[in-house]
């Protein structure tokens, strides 16, 4: 069982990198909106000609 | 929602750019705006497509929850009043963002409070992970060698978890110890020093239980029921403060050179303005030139216009109605009664007290409790088992660790205050649902709370074929009389007025169909119709309307004192010289006005009415919810309503239920402060709870959801109690072993969650208050469409 004494500390290391990860996500602003990305990722490129749209319905 | 057509060269002022542009990398500008009428994803696609509509703008970026597009430009090419009317163009009017400051720094708390989550999640999780390792070799043999390892890295893994995310504990401990008052992190830090010692010590050693899983899972669960309760608070603070970015920014100032637009921060007594019809006065002066009428609803919440001429006073806040004026301004920014008034507002806020949280009143008498029974545990101990005397002790102080009181308050008050947002009641912060479960006084504001605000036909008595001539006469007019004839009957016409004059506080008359029509107040229809000099019969078509004809005066004089007492305001309709019609406007009573309103005393609230209004109107308007005459005060200033809520909180829970500005410093000093659908910025940023659905009903779904929040929380504190007794029964009797507390920790935490969610607080009102249109509005309502005007 003496195999702990290395998987341990490799299992510990891929936390550490997964919560600097998230902490540099967190830092960078990346929760602060979780709403408009989504919407986003439902248009078209920008490059796309674009045309004038009445996005108002009231 | 439709352009507004304004020019925004306010926003390419000095002063504007030092209050909220900043200078970014490439000689670009950056500011905030706040949008209006954003409401879905097309919104997102059209705000981000600026940049292609107008050449200079870098990024348009829009964050649509909290409504504020972010923009960066080239000043270069473009300026931001350009940009201001492309957005306004699509249908977003935008508004300088005053908020960010105060931004920024929630963002950095958010950030860190995630990252404290996010540390105190991964390592807790793990240090579980060794500790099942551990609890297993319990059962089946561990080697000594291994154990020891286990523990030493569980030791280390907690160390960063408590002095880092977890540090928050021990700062809000040292906090209560220093006030004096006590709060809930008292406990949880004495729980987590105390389990986290003893491990450390028996780690050390090498026997004893360690407690290092409960103590990490403490920290994670406690930290993210506190974000919830954050965020929560946030959402509704934010759309109360969405609504604040709405005031009047610029005034057009008449100088030597012309007209300019210019921010309101930037005005000084002694200029003059030039404010047009339908615009809003951006400081407090003196009118120099013009006629017109002018709406104070703002400050005295009466949506009946007064009339100004030169040397009138007008206020802050106010809209000029009718006529262009030309105004000196005399007082303007905080100096002004607005300004004033708002600053009141602040103190008031300021000094009010806390609500003490059931939850920390709790926490005073269990550290107590908690303390007495651990010592009474060690002694006990020392005489019977002496060797594991202190580790029941610390068993205790580890498993009676609040962690379920202190997850039981927030989450049950996150999940209500998110069910309570999905129903249009926006509750800014959970002292308001505790406080509204002590009933006492509710004070409502008459004009826009229990009435609709708005002035309307009501009563119509005479001769109908007289409808189609008012109505092409109101059509040429912007007064408020005219425009409720106009929502009276919206059917197109094909009559068309000439000759139209108004006559500023007296009424409107001209040719209709070739027939002389003349509206207005009795006084002033009965100088028009003497003056006219025509033949009796020529004016009545047929036989019908006959019996229409005017009565004479001392009957006309009982008609307007029977109008008054029903509160409305007569107006009175001749047709070539003869009066063929009564008119009453006035301002309806919500339909759910009395159904909400006996509900609420059914809950032990006492109702009572606090208004600007005259007096008499104000009794009316009582007589017809069943309030109680004594109880309706009328006449009210905005001064008037602060002191009698700061009067009647001596004695109880006081909750103010307004719209306006007027009734701001009062709904800020109350208990609890709620702004109703449609009021004034001031009145919701005012307020803990702003209702976002018109009409009472919401303020009922508020009371009882309230209620059902605390039953709730109640439960909670109850289930958290029998299981920390339980705990502290079994470490008093040394039975508690540490697999034993790590099942029954979660165990207790769990039930808290799941009773929280699903406890039905504000999913459907438990009895649904029925509109009682005609009992609620008696004869208010007859014939008169209430659709609700679009927005």
């Amino acid at each position: 069982m003496s195999i702990l004494y290395v998987i341990l500390p490799v299992a510990l290391i891929v936390v550490f990198a997964a919560v600097i990860a998230f902490v540099w996500a967190a830092r960078r602003g990346q929760f602060d909106d979780l709403d408009t990305p989504a919407m986003r990722a439902l248009h078209d490129d920008p490059s796309e000609a674009a045309k004038p749209k009445n996005g108002d319905d009231n | 929602m439709r352009p507004t057509g304004k020019g925004y060269e306010e926003f390419d002022h000095d002063a504007f750019r030092s209050l909220y542009v900043t200078p970014v990398k490439g000689g670009l500008c950056r500011t905030e705006l706040y949008l209006e009428g954003l409401h879905c994803s097309s919104c997102v696609w059209l705000v981000e497509r600026v940049p292609l509509l107008l050449a200079g703008v870098a990024r348009t970026e829009l964050d649509i929850r909290r409504a504020r597009a972010l923009v960066e430009w080239d000043p270069a090419t473009v300026r931001l009043s350009a940009i201001a009317r492309q957005l306004d163009v699509l249908g977003y009017a935008p508004h300088p963002f005053r908020g960010v400051a105060a931004e920024s720094m929630r963002r950095t708390e958010d950030r860190a409070m995630l990252t404290r989550i996010g540390i105190a999640g991964a390592l807790a999780g793990n240090i579980m992970l060794l500790a099942l390792a551990q609890y297993s070799g319990w059962f089946s043999g561990m080697e000594a060698e291994y154990e020891r390892y286990f523990r030493v890295i569980s030791l280390l893994l907690t160390i960063p978890v408590l002095f880092g995310p977890g540090w928050l504990f021990f700062q809000g401990a040292l906090a209560s110890v220093r006030t004096r008052r006590l709060h809930i992190d008292l406990p949880v830090a004495i729980a987590l020093l105390a389990g986290f010692t003893r491990g450390a010590v028996n780690t050390v050693n090498g026997s004893g239980p360690i407690y290092f899983d409960a103590v990490g899972m403490l920290v994670f669960l406690l930290l993210s029921g506190r974000f919830l309760q954050n965020r929560g608070q946030r959402a509704a603070a934010d759309a109360a403060e969405l609504l604040g970015s709405l005031a009047p920014a610029a005034a057009r100032v008449v100088e030597p050179d012309g007209e300019h637009e210019l921010p309101a921060e930037a005005l000084l007594p002694g200029m003059v303005m030039s404010v047009r019809a339908g615009e809003t006065f951006s400081a407090d002066g003196e009118v120099t030139d013009g006629r017109s009428a002018v709406d104070c609803s703002l400050l005295t919440g009466e949506p009946r216009p007064e009339g100004v001429t030169v040397g009138s006073a007008v206020y802050a806040g106010t809209v000029n109605l009718t006529g262009a004026l030309r105004v000196t301004v005399t007082r303007a920014g905080e100096l002004s009664r607005l300004g004033a008034l708002l600053r009141r507002m602040e103190d008031s806020a300021r000094r009010r007290a806390p609500v003490v949280q059931l939850a920390n009143a709790i926490a005073g008498w269990f550290v107590a409790v908690v303390l007495v029974v651990a010592v009474v545990t060690y002694v006990y101990g020392l005489r019977h088992d002496p060797a594991r005397a202190l580790d029941n002790a610390i068993a205790l102080l580890v498993v009676t660790c609040p962690c379920a009181l202190g997850l039981a308050t927030p989450l049950a008050i996150t999940v209500s205050i998110g069910r309570a947002a999905r129903r249009g009641i926006l509750i800014k912060g959970g002292d308001a649902i505790e406080a509204l479960n002590r009933p006492g006084l509710i004070f409502l504001d008459k004009t826009g709370t229990v009435t609709e605000g708005r002035v309307r036909l009501v009563r119509w008595e005479g001769a109908e074929w007289a409808k189609p001539l008012v109505a092409a006469l109101e059509r040429e007019s912007s007064h408020p009389i005219a425009i409720a004839v106009q929502q009276a009957w919206p059917a197109a016409e094909t009559h068309a007025a000439r000759d139209v004059q108004q006559t500023i506080g007296g009424g409107i008359e001209g040719m209709v169909d070739g027939r002389h029509v003349v509206v207005g107040s009795p006084a002033f229809v009965a100088r028009r119709t003497s003056e006219d000099d025509r033949a009796y019969d020529d004016c009545v078509p047929d036989s019908h309307s006959r019996d229409d004809r005017a009565p004479s005066h001392p009957a006309s004089d009982v008609r307007i004192d029977a109008f008054a007492e029903e509160g409305l305001t007569p107006v009175w309709v001749a047709v070539d010289g003869a009066v063929v019609a009564h008119a009453g406007f006035g301002d309806p009573l919500r339909t759910d006005a009395r159904a909400s309103i006996e509900r609420l005393r059914a809950l032990g609230w006492r109702v009572a009415l606090l208004s600007g209004d005259h007096p008499a109107v104000v009794r009316t308007v009582a007589h017809q919810l069943g309030i109680d005459v004594s109880d309706a005060v009328g006449s009210a200033s905005p001064e008037e309503k602060l002191q009698r809520v700061e009067g009647a909180r001596i004695r109880g829970t006081v909750l103010m239920v307004g719209d306006g500005v007027n009734d701001a410093a009062a709904i800020a000093a109350a208990t609890v402060g709620v702004g109703v659908h449609g009021g004034a910025e001031a009145s919701m940023s005012a307020a803990d709870v702003y209702l976002a659905r018109p009409g009472l009903t919401p303020l009922v779904e508020l009371v009882e959801g309230a209620h059902r929040t605390m039953l709730v929380i109640r439960n909670n504190i109850l289930f958290s109690i029998a299981y920390n007794a339980l705990g502290a029964t079994l470490a008093l009797l040394g039975l508690l072993d540490p697999l034993i507390a790590a099942v029954l920790m979660p165990i207790s935490s769990l039930s808290v969650v799941l009773t929280s969610w699903r406890g039905r607080t504000f999913d459907a009102p438990a009895a649904p208050v029925a509109p009682v249109a005609a009992a609620a509005a008696p004869p208010a309502s007859l014939g008169i469409p209430r659709a609700e005007p679009a927005p």
